[in-house]
């Protein structure tokens, strides 16, 4: 089945795979924001437990998207990896050792006899949540931006600079979208307390924390998308495959594929909506409108990089260098072979859903952290 | 053609690469066993309905818990490390490699998060058959990620399934079902799941010796031991069977790691396995890497029939396989230098003629890497070209010899305890025999030595390769500063020590408040 498509059409359905991880990690990403909001909105030792709890079951599940999305984009796109992972060295080494102390925050902080102690471990949370989401975000912004490096006649890349990747905090466009998922982050995290957390001095504090956080986020997601559409893109030649700097050229994407721009628009709104209802009433489902609105938002983002002729990944040390979802991709054996492993995954979808769902059938209340034997 | 290659950042991320491996496989092969033991016990509560077995079953569960977390810490630096230190390797090869990656995150990962928070969080929330089918899944998805961790690593051992392409300067893959049923695959998939078996039974088992060298919980002690050394002894015939075959596999594919298991530098037919023995650097040691025995016990005949199926079989030495030996048809490492030269030199010549446009000459090359014999003759050798000094092709012999033989010698005594302990807990005498108990107990620590010597065997002995023949370690390495990467090496030693402290702080107290100990 997947035999007979062309290898271009392979590429741009890994490439759509590639960036509904990528999308579905933002979302999940929910699990950070509210790591950074552990003292905000819990004020005593009991309240912040069980915001760690309500957390505390969903953490894996970030975490292995964010380990699946690096091994689909290895996978897929193996010149990317490499070019990525083996440059931007300091950014993509912050991230991990961000990652590395969550993972044993969560199962170590209430054990007696751990070491640190539990505000370190509470610190560890923090400190996953802000630079987790501020770096990969600044990170993936460089898809539009471009970063310093050079790839040779072997496809050997080396990247052009001292700063490994970390240069690219000096970019404020770059920025605006590290702290757009920051803020993100933290309101998608507010919007699941709100939905699933038994407790009214927290839903209090969260319906009030949820303006600020929303105002800024939409502050900094603005900046980052308007910026987008007035820069010059990295284009390339349909013919020649040279690439080249158009102006406007994001925003030529949007108008070239209008599936896009509708989606975006739509996924916009609906994030939006989450948001306002749950400002003006007590609906508990902006999660589900915000979540998903998030998902096609980032999808439509990671197409603009990557369809259209353009260069997602773009070398602006030499323009020539840069990356296409043409000259990055995995062979076409590779790809048709993965494709029918991609299959598994409306199955891996479904039991997750199925799990989630005979677990999570009340919300989490102070009642259930004494009587669980299992606790955070 | 060494000095091109700045050896302090290979070392340092060699280095890098190591620390973390090891780390990671303190916590993995606990996580591969217990799940299964957990899964076992759990059954037999559901079965019988006893809730003595709910308590086994829990109490082991915690262990797992806190085990496991640290296990996943660790990890996902390792897959990211592929791309961060050896980005020419995921380059090279990642048209094979990243698959099995990729596989490990969709089919594995998740399977194993979703339900380890249905055991953990759904005691009392699904029906007690839907909460065993969760734990049984939590073992199979963590055994799976196993599966394709270690066929991605057997494929960097004997690559097969895959074919050079000139135009994008990497292998590609041509048969998946080659990659991942390969018997290189199989066997080391099946030897290592096994071994970890061992080893979380031999964990199980000596935590249980405690209690019973203590007095404490004797019903309960009994119960894992029971479970947990019968789980060992089935493991650990198993791990006999797949380390025979996975000689016999390096023997084949691997013949400079198989001498250097065994020190042998002379080949010969009718080779005796050494099974003990000591060895010393002899007088030409700087020329020739020679070392000699001091002394030894063999068993004869033993090596042959092992690498071959056959008592008069010749097994090649060091010193055939870098001088070659013509009667036994064996090519000299210079020669293969010279041909892995004649490979990378048309490569480079392939590249200049397509930028000259030069259509005619690069046409000509294209057709050497289509064509088999070619391939054979000189491509098989891609890798030779790299060095100048066939000495250089030699792994480190002391690591390989004495990591091979611990291994081997701690197998048999793991196998050796676990049927004393399954017998006398069977006949009920078990808490009146100190010495077997003091015996599993400092046992534990001698599992985790013989776990970490296998890979040091597997990673040392194939030395100096990263993809064997192909691709030398020192061409897979990142073009970054060597001061970075002995920063990060820095930062993994520190925060990794801290959180292994933290760790067994945590497991020491939650054993010490025993099964009934609660939260």
């Amino acid at each position: 089945m997947f035999e007979s498509l062309s290898l271009l059409a392979l590429q741009q359905y890994w490439w759509i795979i590639v960036s509904l991880l990528g999308a579905i990690l933002v979302f999940l990403m929910f699990v950070q924001g509210g790591q950074t909001l552990l003292y905000t909105l819990g004020k005593t030792e009991a309240e912040r437990t069980l915001l760690v709890n309500a957390l505390g079951r969903k953490w894996e599940f970030t975490f292995t998207t964010l380990v699946t999305f690096g091994g689909a984009f290895f996978a897929s796109f193996p010149l990317f990896y490499s070019t990525s992972f083996g440059g931007a060295y300091w950014v993509w080494m912050a991230i991990l050792f961000a990652f590395v102390i969550q993972a044993v925050s969560y199962e170590y902080r209430s054990k007696p006899n751990n070491l640190l102690g539990a505000k370190t471990y509470e610190v560890f949370l923090f400190l996953n949540g802000a630079l987790g989401t501020i770096l990969i975000g600044t990170a993936v912004a460089t898809f539009f931006t471009g970063s310093a490096f050079s790839v040779n006649e072997m496809n050997f890349s080396k990247w052009e600079g001292p700063a490994g990747g970390l240069e690219a905090a000096l970019n404020l466009h770059n920025v605006s979208l590290g702290l757009a998922v920051f803020f993100l982050a933290r309101v998608l995290a507010i919007l699941y307390f709100i939905n699933h957390v038994d407790h009214d001095d927290i839903l209090k504090r969260s319906r009030k924390q949820l303006i600020y956080n929303a105002i800024l986020f939409v502050a900094f997601f603005l900046i980052f998308l308007i910026w987008l559409l007035f820069r010059d893109g990295f284009a390339v030649n349909p013919e020649t495959k040279e690439v080249f700097m158009e102006p406007y050229k994001y925003l030529h994407n949007l108008l070239d594929m209008p599936v896009v721009l509708v989606l975006l628009l739509a996924g916009v709104l609906s994030v939006l909506w989450g948001i306002f209802t749950s400002i003006i009433s007590d609906s508990i489902k902006g999660i589900w409108f915000s979540g998903a609105g998030t998902v096609v938002v980032v999808l439509m983002l990671f197409l603009m990089a990557g369809f259209n002729h353009t260069a997602f990944y773009p070398s602006t040390f030499n323009l020539q260098d840069s990356l296409t979802i043409e000259n990055a991709s995995s062979s076409k054996f590779t790809l048709t072979a993965m494709s029918y492993v991609s299959l598994m995954v409306p199955f891996v979808l479904a039991y997750i859903w199925y799990a989630w769902k005979s677990i999570n059938n009340k919300k989490i209340s102070l009642s259930e952290m004494e009587s669980d034997e299992h606790v955070y | 053609m060494n000095e091109l290659f700045d050896l302090s950042l290979i070392n340092w991320s060699r280095g890098q690469f190591a620390l973390t491996a090891m780390f990671h496989w303190i916590f993995v092969p606990l996580t591969l066993g217990i799940t299964f033991i957990v899964a076992i016990m759990e059954s037999i509560y559901l079965k019988t309905g006893n809730p003595e077995w709910k308590k086994v079953t829990k109490f082991w569960m915690k262990i797992f818990g806190i085990n496991f977390a640290i296990g996943v810490a660790t990890g996902i630096i390792l897959e990211f490390e592929f791309g961060t230190n050896w980005s020419h390797y995921s380059w090279f090869v990642g048209d094979i490699f990243g698959a099995p990656l990729a596989i490990e995150g969709i089919m594995a990962f998740f399977m194993e998060s979703t339900f380890i928070a249905v055991m953990f969080f759904g005691w009392n929330k699904v029906s007690p058959k839907f909460h065993l089918a969760s734990t049984w899944l939590t073992a199979i998805g963590a055994n799976l990620s196993a599966l394709w961790i270690l066929v991605a690593n057997a494929w960097m051992q004997n690559p097969v399934g895959m074919r050079f392409n000139p135009e994008s300067a990497r292998n590609e893959m041509v048969n998946f079902w080659e990659v991942l049923f390969s018997n290189t695959a199989i066997n080391k998939f099946l030897h290592t799941i096994s071994s970890a078996y061992i080893l979380a039974a031999i964990f199980v088992v000596g935590v249980s010796a405690w209690y019973l060298i203590k007095g404490r919980e004797v019903s309960f002690a009994k119960k894992s031991m029971i479970v947990a050394s019968i789980f060992g002894i089935i493991f650990s015939l198993n791990t006999v069977l797949t380390g025979d075959e996975s000689a016999r596999e390096v023997a084949r594919t691997q013949p400079m790691k198989f001498a250097a298991m065994e020190a042998l530098y002379d080949g010969t037919a009718n080779a005796p396995l050494v099974v003990i023995g000591g060895l010393t650097k002899s007088d030409d040691y700087d020329t020739h890497k020679r070392q000699d025995f001091l002394f030894k016990i063999e068993v004869p005949n033993l090596l042959s029939t092992m690498a071959f199926l056959d008592p008069n079989a010749f097994v090649p030495g060091i010193k055939d396989l870098i001088h070659g030996n013509p009667e036994q048809g064996i090519i000299s490492t210079d020669e293969k230098i010279q041909r892995g030269k004649v490979a990378i030199a048309e490569l480079s010549a392939y590249k200049s003629a397509k930028e000259a446009g030069d259509q005619v000459k690069s046409d000509s090359i294209l057709a050497k890497f289509n064509d088999p014999i070619w391939l054979k003759d000189y491509f098989k050798y891609f890798g030779y070209g790299y060095y100048d000094n066939p000495h250089d092709l030699i792994p480190s012999v002391p690591i390989s010899f004495y990591s091979f033989h611990l291994m081997v010698g701690l197998g048999f005594h793991f196998l050796a305890l676990l049927i004393v302990i399954f017998w006398l807990t069977w006949k009920g005498r078990i808490q009146n025999n100190k010495w077997v108990l003091y015996t599993a107990l400092f046992t534990i620590p001698l599992a985790y030595i013989a776990s970490q010597a296998g890979w040091i065997v597997a990673e040392m002995g194939r030395q100096p390769w990263v993809i064997q023949d192909l691709m030398p370690t020192l061409t897979a390495v990142s073009q970054i500063d060597a001061s970075s990467v002995q920063i990060t090496f820095w930062l993994f030693a520190i925060t990794f020590s801290a959180l292994l402290i933290a760790e067994l702080k945590i497991m020491f107290t939650q054993i010490k408040k025993g099964p009934e100990g609660g939260h």
